[in-house]
């Protein structure tokens, strides 16, 4: 599934601060055979030709970090089963923003988001959406690995039992069901009852994503997953997006460009809180429409 | 040309000096040093075991004269010269067990509300009012349990309790007898108000120190603030959490002038929690002054070995759980 082969040039447009948020939505067009079925509720339709498999559109979001403003009116889709990531370099609000699409910035009591973030059609930021449910439909990998402290089964169960009632051999199957997702079954299925936080770095990163994709959530978000990992393990977790892109809307962020290049579909390049350029991720590298992202991807800053 | 290389020269014999001078210098106060902080620490094992030398010593008429019946009995008779442990054993276990009961759930949610829950502008009062709470001196506690707290207990709750508790079978044991505000119970529910702040503190400690993104992990998979709590802030913090359970059961069952004040200081065991009662730090707080006689006074240093015996394991069985627990759960990475 390379990009090229699925995207033609109309099928992507870049969005250009100022006018994003204008509705000159980007990269809508129908993509071929949705393999997934019972998830019908679209989006709202903005132009004719919306059979919309867009996840998640971003419309005018600003953020504050007490009176810092870290994001300047972001408005960009993210298509549904692709891989979209964020670059731009630190501090440009990447992060903030991929911590917007599950709320978790809401720990803190003095960061707030403004604008909307629509999934399937509901803005998240409607202080009247169920936390703890919209959560469980985006699940969340973080720059280290954060194994919890329990056995390899419960760090799998832990996030099934929130919502869902299997009998132990159900459990079990879904444990081995995740954990072979996640490329670690064969390394830990005779270990099951040791605690995570034996594992190897990179094993205890796989082992957070078996446990975000456990819970069979529809959105993953990615924050700098790899960053922590040696090339070995980073590859195999590279491998494994790839793999989970036929289920799974994946938004990465990534320090690393030549990351991005390899795993994601779409790219967007934010810097100093404001997104500069979004498109096609071969499109960005070979043919960025804007100075500053051809600045970036030649290492001139970041 | 030989001034400068001569003042190069000197610059570098001063410098080798100088070098020479401090390492030398500093070898010298490294080993004082070493040898100071090892006084320093000796000092403690030295008085630990000093404190157990001299209380056995000064037990050892009583307790070669009552001789295990020391510990089963509950004779305490002045008059006839007559000495047994058990009525001060069992006030202080069980004293610090309703203390325990009561102030590990309290202590809990304090610390759970001020690192979870509260808004960003109650914390800091909350969290200060909790260690002024700990550095009030216990004999206000007594004070104020004795003057303020028995006779509010005795005329508001106890007639209450006694009435609709009392009819009950087996429970209603508990809450005989007459209304006289001291006793068992306040004993137990004015420690628990003095532990508290100590557990509390070391809980609100540990959980603070859980790492934001474990936390974050858990909240990403759609859990509540209970099942992050229970699932992943307590599992890791287990270990200060008992630690911190263990200092106050350490301060409840030593705890003296506060417990003394209320618990009514009868020689009698009851089963009823309203009834007073002893500890063995408030038998020795209240007799050892006119205790005569060699015998009277060496039972009440019996008693006192057998405190520090009873505290003694409590921390033993205490740190034998937590070794337990890090080996089921293997070493955290």
């Amino acid at each position: 599934m390379e990009p090229e082969t699925l995207l033609s040039a109309d099928r992507v447009a870049s969005v250009e601060p100022g006018t994003a948020s204008a509705g000159a939505a980007p990269v809508r067009a129908p993509r071929p055979v949705p393999e997934r079925s019972g998830n019908d509720t679209l989006g709202p339709q903005t132009g004719p030709d919306a059979r919309s498999d867009v996840k998640i559109r971003v419309r005018g979001l600003n953020f504050h970090y007490g009176k810092f403003q870290a994001l300047h009116d972001i408005s960009l889709e993210i298509r549904e089963r692709y891989v979209t990531a964020f670059i731009g370099p630190s501090g440009c609000g990447k992060t903030t923003l991929l911590r917007a699409f599950n709320r978790i910035y809401e720990l803190y009591p003095d960061q707030r988001a403004s604008g909307e973030v629509i999934l399937d059609g509901e803005n998240i930021l409607d202080p009247r959406q169920d936390l703890n449910l919209l959560r469980a439909r985006i699940g969340m990998v973080f720059q280290k690995p954060t194994p919890f402290p329990m056995s390899i089964y419960d760090n799998i169960a832990f996030g099934v039992r929130l919502y869902e009632r299997l009998s132990r051999t159900r459990m079990g199957e879904r444990v081995e069901w995740a954990l072979r997702k996640a490329a670690l079954w064969g390394e830990v299925k005779d270990k099951l009852k040791q605690t995570g936080t034996q594992l190897s770095g990179g094993q205890q990163q796989r082992l957070c994503i078996a446990r975000a994709i456990a819970v069979k959530p529809e959105v993953l978000l990615l924050d700098e997953p790899a960053s922590a990992l040696d090339p070995i393990s980073t590859a195999h977790i590279e491998e494994l997006l790839d793999e989970l892109k036929k289920d799974y809307t994946i938004v990465i962020v990534t320090h690393n460009m030549q990351q991005a290049a390899r795993v994601s579909d779409y790219t967007a390049f934010m810097y100093l809180g404001k997104l500069i350029e979004f498109s096609a991720t071969d499109r960005i590298f070979t043919n960025p429409q804007r100075k500053e992202t051809e600045d970036y991807i030649s290492g001139r800053y970041g | 040309m030989l001034g400068v290389f001569g003042s190069h020269v000197d610059r570098e014999t001063r410098e080798i000096a100088l070098r020479v001078g401090r390492t030398s210098r500093s070898r010298i106060g490294d080993a004082l040093f070493v040898h100071v902080t090892r006084v320093f620490a000796l000092l403690v094992l030295l008085a630990v075991v000093g404190i157990l030398v001299s209380l056995t010593i000064g037990a050892w008429p009583a307790l070669h004269k009552f001789g295990f019946g020391f510990l089963v009995s509950s004779q305490w008779n002045p008059v006839t010269k007559t000495f047994g442990a058990l009525v001060p054993i069992f006030g202080t276990l069980i004293t610090s067990f309703i203390a325990m009961l009561i102030a590990i759930p309290v202590s809990f949610g304090i610390a759970l509300f001020i690192t979870e829950l509260a808004p960003v502008w109650l914390k800091r009062p909350v969290g200060t009012a909790i260690e002024l709470l700990a550095a009030i001196p216990s004999i206000i506690y007594g004070m104020w349990g004795l003057f303020v707290f028995a006779p509010l207990f005795s005329a508001h709750v106890q007639p209450w309790v006694t009435e609709h508790l009392g009819g009950w079978p087996i429970v209603g044991a508990l809450f005989q007898g007459p209304p006289m505000g001291i006793g068992i119970f306040t004993a137990g529910l004015i420690l628990a108000i003095m532990v508290i702040p100590f557990i509390a503190s070391v809980m609100r400690d540990v959980f603070e120190v859980v790492p934001p993104l474990l936390r974050e992990s858990a909240y990403g998979l759609g859990a509540t603030t209970w099942e992050v709590v229970r699932g992943v802030v307590l599992p890791y913090t287990k270990i200060g959490v008992i630690g911190g359970i263990m200092l106050g059961l350490g301060r409840a069952l030593g705890e003296t002038m506060a417990v003394t004040f209320v618990i009514g200081n009868a020689h009698r065991i009851s089963p009823s929690l309203f009834m007073p009662g002893a500890t063995i730090s408030s038998i020795l707080a209240n007799e050892f002054t006119e205790a005569d006689g060699r015998i009277y006074t060496s039972s009440l240093l019996a008693v006192g070995l057998i405190l520090f015996l009873i505290t003694f394991i409590v921390l033993a069985l205490a740190k034998l759980l937590l070794l337990r627990l890090t080996a089921q759960e293997g070493r955290r990475a």
